[in-house]
C-alpha cells in the first residue's frame, strides 16, 4: 500500500541546515495499523506529513496504492488527499465556526457528494462513534474527546485508503485516549491501514507493527 | 460533479457558516464601515452635483419653462410675437406658457420725504418686466415666492412688485457690490422711469427667489407696462413655455424652428439656457465629487483588505487544514470573497436605503440653502448602481488578495503555524 524509498527532508533556517530525516525506507501494507514512535524530535511527525503528502520530502520516493505521489502535481496531490488519505491530528483542527455534523461534511462535500447525501454519510459517521446527539455542537461546546472523536468521524467519513493520525491522544486525558484507541482498533478490524504517530508505548500494542525513527532513520 | 463546482459549493457552504457564526459586532462594525464608504460616494458628490442640479431646476420651474424664447441678439423685442403666442397657444402639447416685456427701468423710493437733495436719491436700475399676473402665476408659480405683502392681482392697476435683491435689507449678503433700495415695504410708493416716462406704483409685495431673473427684476402688469413704455406693437421680450410629457424639450424647440420662429427669437431649451459656467461648475463639482468618492472607496477597500488579511491570518490554521483535508484553495477563496461580497452588498443596500428612504426625502424637503440655488441630492438610480456595481468590484479584490496570500503559503506551515 505505501512503499517510501530513501526519504530524507532537510529544513533550512538562514546558515543552519537540519537534516531530520536521513534515508527512511518502509513499506505498510494494506490494512496495517502501524505505529511510528521514536523521542521527540526523532522526525517521526515529518515522516507522516511526507507519507501522508502534507510535505514535499527533499528527496527520495513515496509510492501509494501503484500511485507515486511525489511526482503528483499541487492540484493533484490536493484531490488524492480528499480521496484516498484521511488525517487526524493532535488538536482537533477541527474548524471552529462548523458544528460537528458540518466539520465532517466538508470533505464530503468536496468529494462532490450532494447536501444530503454528506449530511447522511456525517450523521452515520457520528452516529458510529457515540457522538450523534453532538452533531449540532460548535466544537467549542465540546470537551476534547468528544472533538478528537468527530476529528477522526471527518477522517474516516468519506472511506479513505490510509489513516494518518498525529499523537492523537497526546492532548486527552486517559479515559479519552482510551476511547480513541477503541475507535482505531474498530476500524482496524474493518481492514482500515492506519499509521499513528505515538510515544505512549501502551497503545502501540494494539497495532500490527511499530517503526521506530531514531536520529531520522528507521531503526 | 466537477472539482470547480465542488469547490464553488463548499466555498458557500464555509462562506455563510462563517459569516453566520462570527462575532456579530465585528460584523457590525464592518458593515457600517461599508454603508458610510458607500454614501460617501454617492452622497458627496450627489450634493455637489444636486446645489447646480437644484438652481437648474428652480431656473426652469419659475424662469425658463422647458422652452424659452428670447431676444435676438441686436434686436429689443421679439418680432411678431403676437403670433408666435397665438402658435404656442394653440399647441395641444403646450400645457402653459407665459409672455414677459422687458425694458430697462429707474425705480425710486422714499422721494416724499427726500430733504438733502445733494445726497444720492434711494433708487435703483434695473429691468422691468410686464407679465399678465395669472398667467405668470400659472406658470411660475411665482406668487409662492412673494415674502412679503401679495402678488399682482389680475386687473389691477398701479402695483409693482420688486424682487428682494432690489432691496437692501434682502441683498445686504452682496456688499456694496451693488446699490439697493432701502427702507421700502409692501403699501410704499415708488416712481417708475422708463425711457423718460414716470409713474408711480405701489408696492403690492416683495418677491424673493434664487433665481436672479426673479430676486432681480420688478414686476407690474401688461397693461402698465405698455402705457408706461408706449410700447404700441405689442411685441414681448420673452415667451416660456411649458409641454406635456410627449414631447421632449427639443422637439419642441425645434418645431418651433421649423415653424420659422427662430428668425424673430432666441429659442432654446431649458438647458441650453444654463449659462455655460454654471455648466462647467457642475462639472467640476462632479468630478470633485467623484473625486472624494473615490477616495472613500480606497479607504472602504483598504478596511475590507484589512478585516479579510487579519481574518485570514488568524484562520491560517484553519486554512491549512481544509487545505490538508483536502479542500481546494478555490473553495477557500470562494468562503473569503462570499463574505467581501456579503459586507459590500450589505452596506450598499443599508446605504441605498438611508440614501432613498432619508436623505433624498430629506434634501427635498429642506434643500440646502446655498446663495444661488436651493441645493438637492442627486442620486439618479443609474448613477448609483454603477457606484455599487464600482463598489462591490473593489471590495471583491480587497477580498480576494489577502485570501490568496495566506491560501499560497505552504499547507504544513499554516497547519503548524511556522
Amino acid at each position: 500500500m505505501i512503499t517510501a524509498t530513501g526519504i530524507t527532508k532537510t529544513f533550512k533556517n538562514g546558515d543552519v541546515i537540519t537534516n531530520v530525516l536521513k534515508g527512511i525506507d518502509l513499506t505498510i501494507d494494506s490494512g496495517e495499523f502501524v505505529a511510528i514512535m521514536g523521542k521527540s524530535g526523532a522526525g517521526k511527525s515529518t515522516l507522516l506529513y511526507q507519507l501522508g503528502l502534507l510535505d514535499d520530502p527533499t528527496s527520495g520516493t513515496i509510492v501509494i496504492d501503484g500511485t507515486r505521489t511525489t511526482d503528483l502535481s499541487v492540484d493533484d496531490r490536493t484531490a488524492f488527499r480528499l480521496n484516498e488519505l484521511g488525517y487526524i491530528f493532535q488538536d482537533y483542527a477541527l474548524l471552529p465556526e462548523l458544528t460537528a455534523l458540518e466539520n465532517v461534511m466538508v470533505p464530503l462535500l468536496m468529494q462532490g457528494k450532494t447536501t444530503q447525501e454528506a449530511k447522511d454519510i456525517a450523521h452515520t459517521s457520528l452516529v458510529r462513534i457515540n457522538l450523534g446527539h453532538r452533531e449540532n455542537n460548535l466544537p467549542s461546546q465540546m470537551s476534547g474527546g468528544e472533538q478528537q472523536r468527530v476529528s477522526i468521524a471527518r477522517a474516516v467519513a468519506h472511506n479513505p485508503k490510509i489513516l494518518f493520525a498525529d499523537e492523537p491522544t497526546a492532548n486527552l486525558d486517559s479515559e479519552s485516549g482510551q476511547a480513541v484507541i477503541e475507535i482505531f482498533k474498530d476500524l482496524h478490524k474493518q481492514g482500515q491501514t492506519i499509521v499513528m504517530v505515538t510515544h505512549e508505548k501502551e497503545y502501540t500494542v494494539f497495532c500490527d507493527r511499530v517503526i521506530h525513527i531514531a536520529d531520522g532513520l528507521a531503526v | 460533479m466537477s472539482t470547480f463546482s465542488n469547490s464553488v459549493k463548499v466555498g458557500l457552504f464555509l462562506g455563510v457558516r462563517q459569516l453566520r457564526r462570527t462575532n456579530r459586532s465585528t460584523t457590525i462594525l464592518i458593515i457600517s464601515i461599508m454603508t458610510f464608504t458607500f454614501l460617501n460616494l454617492v452622497v458627496v458628490s450627489g450634493i455637489l452635483v444636486g446645489l447646480i442640479v437644484g438652481g437648474n431646476i428652480a431656473n426652469r420651474n419659475q424662469y425658463t419653462g422647458d422652452v424659452i424664447a428670447t431676444t435676438l441678439s441686436g434686436k429689443t423685442t421679439i418680432d411678431h410675437s403676437q403670433n408666435f403666442i397665438s402658435t404656442v397657444a394653440h399647441d395641444p402639447q403646450v400645457t402653459k406658457y407665459t409672455a414677459r416685456y422687458l425694458v430697462g427701468s429707474t425705480i425710486e423710493a422714499n422721494y416724499k420725504t427726500r430733504t438733502n437733495f445733494s445726497n444720492k436719491a434711494n433708487s435703483i436700475g434695473g429691468q422691468l418686466t410686464g407679465i399678465d399676473p395669472a398667467q405668470e402665476n400659472s406658470f411660475s408659480n411665482i406668487s409662492k415666492y412673494i415674502v412679503d405683502g401679495t402678488f399682482l392681482q389680475p386687473g389691477e392697476s398701479g402695483y409693482i412688485v420688486l424682487g428682494s435683491n432690489l432691496l437692501d435689507r434682502y441683498s445686504s449678503s452682496f456688499g456694496d457690490s451693488f446699490s439697493s433700495l432701502k427702507n421700502v415695504y409692501p403699501g410704499d410708493t415708488v416712481k417708475v422711469t422708463v425711457n423718460g416716462n414716470t409713474r408711480e406704483f405701489i408696492v403690492s409685495g416683495i418677491v424673493k427667489s434664487k433665481v436672479s431673473e426673479v430676486s432681480l427684476r420688478s414686476f407690474i402688469s401688461n397693461a402698465d407696462f405698455i402705457q408706461l413704455s408706449n410700447r404700441t406693437n405689442l411685441d414681448v421680450n420673452e415667451i416660456g413655455i411649458q409641454h406635456d410629457t410627449s414631447i421632449t424639450d427639443l422637439e419642441m424647440k425645434d418645431r418651433l424652428i421649423a415653424d420659422g420662429f427662430d428668425a424673430t427669437a432666441k429659442i432654446q431649451t431649458a438647458d441650453e439656457a444654463i449659462p455655460d459656467f454654471l455648466i462647467q461648475i457642475k462639472t467640476a463639482f462632479s468630478l470633485l465629487g467623484n473625486l472624494i468618492g473615490a477616495i472613500g472607496i480606497v479607504v472602504g477597500s483598504i478596511t475590507i483588505f484589512i478585516v479579510v488579511f487579519i481574518n485570514a491570518v488568524t484562520r491560517r490554521k484553519f486554512i491549512g487544514i481544509l487545505k490538508g483535508i483536502g479542500v481546494s484553495p478555490l473553495a477557500i477563496e470562494i468562503s473569503y470573497l462570499l463574505q467581501s461580497l456579503f459586507y459590500g452588498f450589505s452596506g450598499s443596500l443599508l446605504g441605498s436605503i438611508i440614501l432613498y428612504g432619508l436623505l433624498v426625502p430629506a434634501f427635498n424637503a429642506h434643500p440646502l440653502n446655498f446663495p444661488f440655488s436651493d441645493g438637492i441630492l442627486v442620486a439618479d438610480v443609474p448613477a448609483t448602481l454603477i457606484r455599487i456595481a464600482i463598489l462591490l468590484v473593489v471590495t471583491l479584490i480587497a477580498g480576494f488578495i489577502p485570501a490568496r496570500m495566506i491560501i499560497k503559503k505552504n499547507t504544513l506551515d499554516s497547519i503548524l503555524g511556522r
